[in-house]
């Protein structure tokens, strides 16, 4: 029963990496490029549970909403921002009005009055469209892939520093959302936190399942991920898609982090990483790419971790590396991936 | 319909379509015809919109494309149908016949679109539930054809679908083409196998390394001696 035990608490905690998990196999999926700013979306989302609870008073299921929305806009903004333009130059205005804002920003921590800040930064912004107009330099896209995988660590580290500066680098106390536990059989319980957690991610997994086959925007998400250009051709528009990917994997992840939160109940910076790098693992494991890959591998990520920390909690984290490297050596492209040569 | 004007196309530093000229008449089946590398996908891939164009003018029905998105450009009413046939090889053949419904509004068109399609390839039919990477290379093509006509186009860019078919498959193909033809579409067919494109199309043109060689009805071409030499072998 002990056994029984863990593997339904590992089945829990596995549901929350499979949810965090769909965020990378999905993104991958679609444009080939690990995210590794992932996990810490599960930090702000994290974060922004804690707020809506503490600041707002808000329940724990609209914090979660409100957290499902304010991480996909952070998603959608995060795409656009840093991993876009690495795929399609952007347009010398949109430089321009960059550096008028870096300009901008700069200026307003040196000089006193907003208004000199902001013609300066005109000034700036126009000198940059006459000055690349003269010389005839247009920014070129296409960068090579471990571009945006350079971009992706770039941006993890920033939201960390970010948080790290807003909130300081301790952690803080996660309310307690989810308490009680159901006892059976005379001995054994379990708290209801665990049981809420794995139906919550089930059903938000049966949801994305049933939006990516059955629905236009979940074709189209598996159009583009096979070949976006014949995708262009069926009107398919492919900016949007990928938006939308980033914004569903961004919720799932803001799902997963307060569930995650909730149930190891405090938080801080860096805590996407380590959780991140596990659903990441898990993702490796299914199958990258692969979205019912994501969910096997994050469930049986959970109950491998659970059961090695039965027998010896020191091992448990070790065991998650070992699973990695026996993916890696034996079957590279996850136990439902498709044995093919990646198309580079 | 199509009316295209001193196009260049670049890949890089690679200049593949050097300024070239042409026209496609409402109604007309027009083939571009050429060697290996001559730029015939370069060019349909700039009418639709996978290619930036780097000089020149297109227009479609009096729109710049230029200036129109993409994926837009379907809903103008010109579909693409693809070099190597592209169809989505993971999702079932009535899904890949289903993605034009992205543009179309309505269910009984896209119910009536369906059903013309079967009709023009039954073969489809029977296989609606079968994953699309496993129909054999003609039902491949069938299925890449059928998948461009299901929004019901005005005009229709074919790249090579006769390639690698067996010479039946070849000639169910361009029966398709000829019907398209009938029920009133415009078609731009690329193909390497000029002779039967000439024998299909009304007029043609003769690509050279991105440059236009030759042009004139396809009748004429046929009998060019040139064109025998370098085409028809013979
Ligand atoms: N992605 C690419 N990058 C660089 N050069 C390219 C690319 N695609 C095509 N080219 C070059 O552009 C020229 C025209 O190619 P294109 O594919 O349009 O020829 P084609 O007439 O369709 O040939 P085929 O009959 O073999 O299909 C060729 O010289 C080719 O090498
Ligand atoms: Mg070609």
């Amino acid at each position: 029963m002990v056994l029984l035990q863990q593997v339904i608490s590992g089945l829990s905690i596995g549901s929350v990496y499979a949810l965090v998990a769909l965020g990378y196999t999905m993104v991958y999926g679609i444009v080939q490029l690990i995210n590794f700013a992932h996990g810490d979306i599960i930090m702000v989302g994290s974060y922004a549970v804690f707020f809506a609870i503490n600041q707002l008073g808000a329940p724990f299921w609209l914090a979660i909403l409100a957290s499902m929305l304010f991480c996909a806009a952070i998603g959608v903004l995060m795409e656009k921002v840093a991993y876009k333009p690495l795929r399609n130059p952007p347009s010398r205005r949109a430089l321009a009005f960059a550096a008028g804002l870096i300009a901008f920003m700069l200026l307003l921590m040196f000089v006193i009055s907003i208004a000199i800040a902001l013609m300066a930064a005109l000034c700036v912004c126009v000198a940059a469209l006459f000055l690349t107009k003269r010389i005839g330099w247009s920014p070129k896209g296409g960068a090579p892939r471990i571009s945006a995988l350079i971009t992706a660590i770039g941006v993890s580290l920033f939201l960390q520093n970010i948080f790290m500066l807003a909130f300081s680098p301790d952690p803080k106390p996660f309310p307690s959302v989810m308490e009680g536990t159901l006892k059976y059989g005379g001995r054994y319980s379990i708290s209801y936190g665990a049981l809420a957690t794995m139906a919550i991610s089930v059903g938000l997994m049966a949801a994305l399942s049933i939006f990516i086959s059955r629905t236009k925007m979940g074709r189209a998400m598996r159009a583009v991920s096979e070949d976006a250009g014949a995708a262009v051709l069926m009107g398919v528009n492919v900016n949007s898609t990928i938006s939308a990917t980033f914004a569903i994997g961004s919720a799932l992840a803001a799902v997963g982090g307060a569930l995650y939160s909730a149930s190891y109940p405090q938080i801080d910076p860096f805590m996407g990483s380590q959780f991140g790098l596990k659903a990441f693992i898990a993702a490796v494991l299914g199958g990258i790419g692969v979205v019912p890959g994501a969910m096997l591998g994050g469930f049986a990520m959970g109950v491998a971790e659970s059961l090695t920390k039965a027998v010896d909690s020191r091992w448990s984290d070790a065991v998650v590396f070992l699973i990695l490297i026996i993916v890696l050596l034996f079957k590279p492209s996850g136990v439902l991936g498709k044995n093919t040569k990646e198309k580079v | 319909m199509l009316e295209v004007k001193d196009l260049h196309v670049h890949y890089g530093a690679i200049h593949a379509i050097k300024g070239i000229s042409f026209h496609v008449g409402e109604g007309e089946i027009v083939s571009l015809i050429g060697a290996n590398g001559a730029g015939k996908t370069t060019t349909l891939q700039a009418m639709s919109g996978l290619k930036k164009i780097s000089g020149g003018f297109v227009a479609f029905m009096g729109n710049d494309l230029a200036k129109i998105k993409p994926e837009k450009i379907l809903r103008l009413g010109m579909a693409h149908v693809p070099e190597g046939r592209r169809i989505f090889s993971r999702m079932s053949v009535q899904e890949n016949l289903e993605m034009s419904a992205y543009i179309v509004k309505s269910k009984e068109q896209v119910q009536e679109e369906f059903k013309h399609v079967l009709e023009l390839f039954p073969r489809l039919g029977e296989r609606l539930k079968q994953r699309a990477g496993t129909l054999s290379g003609g039902e491949q093509q069938m299925l890449a054809i059928s998948r461009a006509l299901m929004s019901r186009p005005k005009m229709i860019l074919m790249d090579e679908p006769s390639m690698g078919l067996s010479p039946i498959l070849v000639k169910e193909i361009f029966r398709i083409v000829a019907q398209c033809k009938k029920d009133g579409m415009t078609i731009l067919l690329v193909e390497q196998n000029a002779s039967i494109a000439l024998s299909i199309s009304d007029r043609a043109y003769v690509l050279e390394t991105g440059r236009i060689a030759l042009e004139g009805n396809s009748s004429e071409l046929m009998g060019n001696v040139e064109v025998k030499k370098a085409y028809l072998g013979g």
